[in-house]
């Protein structure tokens, strides 16, 4: 009973998802909405204003270094939690 | 009414948000059926693991190459934006599975089994 | 566990691992990679050499006290950094206002800040990866296997 119903409910979640990957823009398009110029910016200017080659390295590290601050933020909780769990008496 | 030869050619051309359902889809059916606890965090990690690939699949320009800048060289690059991101994402999903089983492992020492039923019925009947 | 192929071989791949993860860690601003990639092979080096060995040959050559200074190091190391920019009038987390050396692109030396957060990412990556696996091994109880 409680398989039929986790069946009928994945079926329901499925076909939603699978109606909405239907409607997206085509694959590899470059008319994307996602193609602005915000990615365009970040490629022409990356070896002028940061010096990397790498141009994912000089978004993460310099254009949005805080996003970074904040990940190793949450490096550093997860490793004071996973202590602070299993070293409790 | 629907087209069904037009929605498959729709679906067939984007097979990677296709097959990234698929992958969502199967880890939520792992966490939600069985009652092995680590079972449970590993369908967690591959409804994780469909979500990147969705997410990462936005960003591919047809015809472009890895975003390593040649100087003095023309070439169409694919869209950095959404693997930037997602390197943020991997690690988070990386602390959150780590913090899951740590709980895990004290739940297995307090209450001697891995099965979540077992645990239910241990709880409804100690006071 | 006792196995005299997995010693010998073990013994003979670590060093390349560790070499690999360093050019990792290094080159993430020239090649693909970058800090976590690169921190992730280093941390697994110690791994395989832990549960190769005894884990008591493993700790004594990353101990405890160790990895924990090397992540509270690697995080403040990166905070520093950030206030170097606020001391030199610019905002925070600046890169080629705050005066840091940009040389050629192209070269090992270059792109000023990018380089000394990257080594600082990386150190602290596989010290987290070492941390969780001696945690988790290291559970007192009828730990058997």
């Amino acid at each position: 009973m409680r398989l039929i119903l986790t069946l009928i409910f994945l079926a329901m979640i499925a076909f939603v998802l699978v109606a909405t990957v239907a409607e997206m823009p085509t694959f590899g398009d470059p008319g994307n909405p996602t193609n602005n110029e915000v990615p365009q910016r970040y490629i022409e200017g990356a070896v002028e204003e940061t010096g990397a080659l790498n141009v994912i390295s000089s978004i993460i590290m310099d254009y949005r270094a805080f996003d970074t601050l904040g990940e190793a933020t949450v490096l550093f909780l997860a490793i004071i939690g996973a202590l602070a769990t299993l070293k409790a008496h | 009414m629907i087209d069904f030869a037009d929605v498959a050619m729709r679906l067939f051309e984007n097979m990677y948000y296709l097959v990234s359902v698929i992958l969502f889809v199967i880890g939520f059916h792992t966490m939600l059926t069985h009652s092995n606890l680590i079972k449970k965090v590993i369908g967690m990690n591959i409804m994780d693991t469909a979500i990147f690939l969705f997410f990462v699949s936005t960003g591919y320009v047809q015809g472009g190459v890895a975003p390593i800048i040649e100087p003095g060289v023309e070439q169409a690059y694919i869209n950095p934006l959404p693997t930037a991101l997602i390197l943020t994402g991997i690690v988070v999903a990386v602390s959150v599975t780590a913090f899951a089983l740590s709980l895990v492992v004290k739940i297995y020492e307090h209450y001697g089994t891995l099965d979540a039923e077992e645990i239910m019925r241990i709880r409804s009947t100690e006071s | 566990m006792e196995d005299l192929i997995v010693r010998m071989v073990s013994r003979i791949v670590v060093p390349f691992i560790q070499v690999y993860g360093f050019y990792v860690i290094l080159h993430g601003h020239l090649t693909p990679g970058g800090s976590f990639s690169g921190g992730a092979i280093l941390g697994s080096s110690m791994i395989l050499f832990a549960l190769a060995f005894n884990l008591e040959r493993g700790a004594k050559k990353l101990s405890h006290e160790t990895s924990t200074i090397v992540e509270c190091a690697g995080a403040g190391w990166f905070a520093i950094l950030g206030l170097v920019g606020i001391y030199m009038g610019q905002n925070f987390l600046t890169n080629k206002e705050a005066g840091f050396y940009m040389g050629a692109p192209g070269d090992l030396v270059s792109s000023g800040a990018i380089v000394l957060i990257t080594l600082g990412l990386g150190l602290k990556v596989a010290s987290t990866v070492v941390t969780l696996f001696y945690s988790l091994i290291e559970v007192e109880g009828d730990a058997h296997d």
